[in-house]
C-alpha cells in the first residue's frame, strides 16, 4: 500500500490557502463593501476550502479500499502507479480549488454551496452505522460460506459433540455450545427479572423520594461496571464459595467455574438493565388507571398485580427480551465464570461453555484463517448475531408499539 | 356484633387480614429485591478492594550497595549485562548480611533468591540514569520476590512454604530478621502504575504502564473520530433527515447496533480491519476503530435526545433572521445541545475503557514489554503493539501465581477509578450546564 500522506497534506494545505484566498478575493470584488455580496466572505472562503478539500479526499477512500481488493483478488481494479494517483488527486484539488474561486462574484450564493458540501459530510457520517451492519454481515457471511466449502453444515448445526482438534478432523457440534449459552442465560434471567422487575415496582410505585434518590443511583452504578469486573468477581468469589457451599456438600461437583457461578453473577449484571426499562415502562402507564383501581376498593400491591403489571405487560415482555440478548451475547463473565468443557448436562454445577467462550478461544492465539477450526468462529459469530438480532428487533417492535398505545 | 353479617369497620374480617397481609407481603418483596440489588453490589466492590487493594503496596528490600566506575564498565561489556548487575547486588547484599549478622544458618543462594529478578534491569537503568553513582556507596531499594511478598500480604506462610518449591522456610526466617532489621519495607507500589507487564516469574515487578498507556491511545481515537460522526450523523437524523424509508433502515440500524453483542465488533475489527485492511494486528489504532464504531450508537442516542431537548423555537427566531438551516443547527442548536452531547460522550468513552471482549479478538492480549510510541515510521499512527487495562486484568487472570490474581483486582480498582472519575465528570457537567427550557 504506497502512502496518501503525501497528497493529504497537499490537499488540507491547498484548502488552507483556498479559504484565505477566497475571502480576499470575495473582499475586493465587493471593493470593500461587503454588504454588496450575496454571501459573506467567510462562506466563500469554506467553499472554497471544501471545494479543494472533500474531491480528493473521496477519492483517497475509495481508492484506497479498492486497492485493498485488488491486492486480495489480484484484479487490477486500480492504478498501481503512485505517480499517477498523486497526479489524479492533486489535479482534483487544484481543479476544485480553481474552478471555486472563479465563481467568486458578488451574486454567487456560496452560503448554498458551502452548506451542499456540509449536507454531504452529514450524509455520509449517518451512512456509517449502516456500512457497520453491511460490514458485520459481509466479513461474517463470506468466512461462514467458506467454512462451510470445508465441513458440512448438518455437522456443524446437528451434531452434539464439540471437540475441535488443530490438527484436522474435528467435531464442531454447536448444541452443546447452545445448550451452555441458553442454560446460563436462563438462570441469569431467573434471577435478574423477578429481583429487576421487583425493584423497579418498589421505586416507582412506594418508594419515597429519599430512598429514591439513593437507591436508584446504587443499582444503576451495577449498570456501569464493566463485565471484565463481573467476569474476575465470577472467578475469584462467587466460584469458590457456590463450590464450597453448595457443589460441594451436595456431591454436584467441584469445580468452581460453573452455570450456576456465570448465571448469578450475570444476573446481578442484569439487574439494572431490566429494572431502569420496567421502570420507564411502568411510569408510562396512566395515572388514571391506578386512580381508577384505588377508588374501587383496590389495595396497592392488588392494583399493581392486576392493572398495572398486566397494562405495562408488553413492554415489560420487551424489556426481558433485550435482557435475553444481553445474556446470550455476554463474553467475559463467561469466559472467566463457565469453564471451557463443551457438555451436554443437566447439573449446574458443572462447567459448561458457550457459544461467545468458543469465538474467543477459537480465534485467539495463533490462528489460521485457511482451517475449519478457525472458521467455525465466524459461523458461531453469525448465529450469535442473527439470534440476538432476532430478539432485539422484536423486543424493538414490542416496545415501540406499547409505547405508541399510551401516548 | 353476631348479629351483623358484614362485620364491623371496627374489627378486621379474615379476607381484609388476608389482603393486608398480601400487600405487607407485596412491600418485602420489592425491599428485598432492591436490597438483594444493594447488596451484590456491595460484595462485588468489597471482594474486589479486598483482593486488590494490598497490590498498592509492595515489598522492597534496602540494603547499601557499593559499584565503582571499572565495575560498570566491566558489566556493560558482559554479554548478559544484567547478569552482571546482579552479582553486585548479590555482593552488596551479602556485605550487609553478614556485617549486620543477619544470615546466620540460611543458603547464600536463598538469600539472593529473596530479590526480585527483575532487580538486575532495574539497578542497571537506575546506574545508567544516575552515572554519578559510580564509586560511591548508596542505599538501594530492590522489589522483594512475589512469594516474600505474599508472606507479608498473608498468601504465603511457613507452612505453605515447605510444599512451595520456590520459597523455603529459611527465606522467611531471614525476611523476618530483615524486616526486624529495617531493611525489609512496605512501600507504595508506584511501579505498579509505570511498569509494564512482567513475566510468569516475576508477578512483584509487573505494573499497568502499556496497558495504560494502550487504553490512553484508544480512547483518544474513540474520542477523535466518535464524536465527529456520532455527532454528524445525529444532526442529519434529527434536524435535516426527511421521514422515508431510509432514514428509517438507519434508525433501526442504529438502535440494533445498540444492542449487538460486543464480540460480534470484535469479529468485525478482526476481518475488516486486520485481515482486510491489513492494519497492524494488537495496535490502538485497530482497537480504537473497532471501540469506535460500538460507541458510535450510544453517542448518536444521546446526541439525539439532547438535540431533540432544544426547542423549536431557537430554529425559529434564527430562521426568521435570515439564518440558513444549516446556520440555525450549528450556530445556535448545537452550541445549546453542547453539554449533553458531552456528557453522553463522556459516558460512551467510559463504556469503551471498560470493553475487554473485542479486543481479545485483535490480538490485544499478547504480551507486551515495550512501550508503544504514539507515532513510529515503521507502524504509522498508534500502529504499535499494546494492550489494555481490561485486557490486562484478563491477561492476569489466566497465569497460574495467585499473586497475579492480586494484581488484576488491583488493576480492577484502577480502572474503576478511572471510570468513576469520567462518570463524575459527566454528572459535573450534567448539573452544571443543565438547562430546563
Amino acid at each position: 500500500m504506497l502512502p496518501l500522506s503525501v497528497p493529504f497534506i497537499a490537499t488540507a494545505v491547498l484548502s488552507v490557502l483556498g479559504y484565505v484566498v477566497a475571502r480576499k478575493r470575495a473582499l475586493s470584488v465587493a471593493g470593500g463593501d461587503i454588504r454588496t455580496l450575496t454571501s459573506l466572505p467567510h462562506q466563500h472562503g469554506l467553499n472554497t476550502a471544501l471545494s479543494t478539500l472533500l474531491p480528493p479526499l473521496a477519492v483517497m477512500m475509495v481508492w484506497a479500499i479498492g486497492a485493498r481488493i485488488a491486492a486480495r483478488s489480484d484484479v487490477a481494479l486500480v492504478p498501481e502507479n503512485p505517480t499517477m494517483v498523486y497526479i489524479i488527486l492533486i489535479g482534483l484539488a487544484v481543479t476544485g480549488f480553481v474552478l471555486s474561486l472563479l465563481r467568486i462574484s458578488t451574486s454567487f450564493r456560496a452560503r448554498t454551496a458551502s452548506e451542499g458540501w456540509i449536507m454531504g459530510l452529514l450524509i455520509f457520517a449517518s451512512t456509517i452505522a449502516v456500512l457497520t451492519t453491511v460490514g458485520i454481515v459481509l466479513s461474517m457471511v463470506s468466512e461462514t460460506l467458506n467454512f462451510f466449502g470445508q465441513y458440512d453444515f448438518r455437522d456443524f448445526f446437528f451434531s452434539t459433540t464439540w471437540s475441535p482438534n488443530f490438527r484436522g478432523d474435528s467435531d464442531l457440534g454447536i448444541i452443546p455450545l447452545i445448550w451452555g449459552t441458553l442454560y446460563i442465560s436462563f438462570i441469569a434471567l431467573v434471577f435478574a427479572v423477578p429481583v429487576g422487575l421487583f425493584a423497579a415496582v418498589y421505586l416507582s410505585e412506594y418508594a419515597g423520594p429519599r430512598l429514591r434518590s439513593v437507591a436508584k443511583p446504587l443499582i444503576e452504578i451495577l449498570a456501569g461496571i464493566p463485565t471484565i469486573v463481573y467476569g474476575l468477581f465470577a472467578l475469584v468469589t462467587v466460584g469458590p464459595l457456590l463450590r464450597d457451599y453448595f457443589a460441594e456438600p451436595m456431591g454436584l461437583g467441584q469445580s468452581a467455574s460453573s452455570v450456576m457461578t456465570a448465571g448469578l453473577v450475570m444476573g446481578i449484571m442484569l439487574i439494572p438493565f431490566v429494572s431502569s426499562l420496567s421502570d420507564d415502562i411502568i411510569n408510562a402507564v396512566p395515572q388514571a388507571m391506578r386512580d381508577g383501581s384505588l377508588g374501587l376498593g383496590a389495595t396497592k400491591s392488588e392494583t399493581i398485580r392486576k392493572v398495572v403489571v398486566p397494562a405495562a405487560l408488553p413492554g415489560i415482555v420487551g424489556a426481558v427480551l433485550l435482557a435475553a440478548s444481553r445474556a446470550i451475547g455476554e463474553t467475559m463473565i463467561v469466559v472467566l465464570g463457565a469453564g471451557a468443557a463443551a457438555r451436554l448436562s443437566l447439573n449446574p454445577f458443572e462447567a459448561m461453555t458457550t457459544v461467545t467462550v468458543k469465538i474467543v478461544s477459537q480465534l485467539t492465539g495463533d490462528t489460521d484463517f485457511g482451517s475449519p477450526e478457525t472458521l467455525v468462529a465466524f459461523a458461531l459469530g453469525l448465529t450469535l448475531f442473527v439470534i440476538t438480532l432476532g430478539l432485539n428487533v422484536m423486543a424493538l417492535f414490542i416496545v415501540r408499539r406499547y409505547r405508541e398505545q399510551y401516548e | 356484633m353476631s348479629t351483623s353479617k358484614h362485620g364491623s369497620l371496627l374489627t378486621l374480617d379474615a379476607r381484609t387480614k388476608k389482603r393486608n397481609a398480601a400487600e405487607k407481603r407485596f412491600r418485602a418483596y420489592g425491599l428485598g429485591a432492591i436490597g438483594i440489588a444493594v447488596a451484590a453490589l456491595t460484595m462485588l466492590l468489597v471482594s474486589i478492594i479486598a483482593n486488590g487493594a494490598s497490590s498498592f503496596r509492595q515489598t522492597y528490600i534496602s540494603f547499601p550497595v557499593t559499584i565503582s566506575a571499572e565495575e560498570i564498565e566491566a558489566a556493560e561489556s558482559a554479554l548478559l549485562k544484567t547478569g552482571a548487575y546482579n552479582k553486585i547486588i548479590q555482593t552488596g547484599l551479602l556485605a550487609y548480611l553478614s556485617e549486620r549478622d543477619l544470615l546466620q544458618d540460611t543458603p547464600e543462594a536463598d538469600a539472593f533468591g529473596m530479590i526480585s529478578g527483575e532487580a538486575g534491569s532495574t539497578f542497571r537503568k537506575f546506574i545508567l540514569a544516575n552515572p554519578q553513582a559510580a564509586g560511591t556507596t548508596f542505599q538501594l531499594d530492590l522489589l522483594a520476590n512475589g512469594r516474600i511478598d505474599g508472606y507479608y500480604k498473608g498468601r504465603v506462610t511457613a507452612e505453605t512454604a515447605v510444599l512451595d518449591k520456590n520459597v523455603t522456610p529459611l527465606q522467611l526466617e531471614l525476611a523476618d530478621r530483615l524486616a526486624a532489621d529495617g531493611a525489609l519495607v512496605k512501600q507504595f507500589n508506584f511501579d505498579f502504575f509505570t511498569n509494564p507487564d512482567a513475566s510468569d516469574q516475576r508477578p512483584e515487578a509487573a505494573g499497568l504502564g502499556v496497558a495504560i498507556l494502550g487504553s490512553l491511545y484508544m480512547m483518544a481515537v474513540v474520542l477523535c473520530l466518535a464524536l465527529p460522526i456520532g455527532v454528524a450523523a445525529s444532526i442529519y437524523l434529527e434536524e435535516f433527515a426527511k421521514k422515508n424509508w431510509i432514514t428509517d433502515i438507519i434508525e433501526v440500524n442504529i438502535a440494533n447496533l445498540a444492542a449487538v453483542p460486543s464480540i460480534v465488533y470484535g469479529i468485525l475489527g478482526l476481518a475488516i480491519f486486520i485481515n482486510f485492511a491489513e492494519f497492524n494486528q494488537s495496535s490502538p489504532l485497530v482497537g480504537g476503530l473497532v471501540l469506535t464504531l460500538m460507541t458510535l450508537p450510544t453517542i448518536i442516542i444521546s446526541t439525539r435526545a439532547s438535540l431533540k431537548s432544544i426547542p423549536p423555537s431557537i430554529r425559529d427566531a434564527a430562521l426568521g433572521v435570515g439564518a440558513s438551516k444549516m446556520q440555525s443547527v450549528f450556530h445556535h442548536v448545537l452550541p445549546l445541545a453542547a453539554p449533553g452531547i458531552l456528557t453522553g460522550t463522556i459516558i460512551g468513552l467510559a463504556q469503551a475503557l471498560g470493553e475487554t471482549a473485542p479486543l481479545l479478538l485483535i490480538g490485544m492480549v499478547a504480551f507486551v514489554k515495550e512501550y508503544p510510541a504514539a507515532y513510529s515510521d515503521t507502524a504509522g499512527l498508534f500502529g504499535e503493539a499494546a494492550t489494555a487495562l481490561p485486557v490486562q486484568v484478563f491477561n492476569w487472570t489466566q497465569r497460574s501465581d495467585p499473586a497475579f490474581v492480586e494484581r488484576a483486582s488491583g488493576a480492577i480498582i484502577t480502572l474503576l477509578i478511572f471510570l468513576l472519575m469520567m462518570n463524575a465528570l459527566a454528572i459535573f457537567l450534567r448539573k452544571k450546564f443543565e438547562r430546563r427550557w
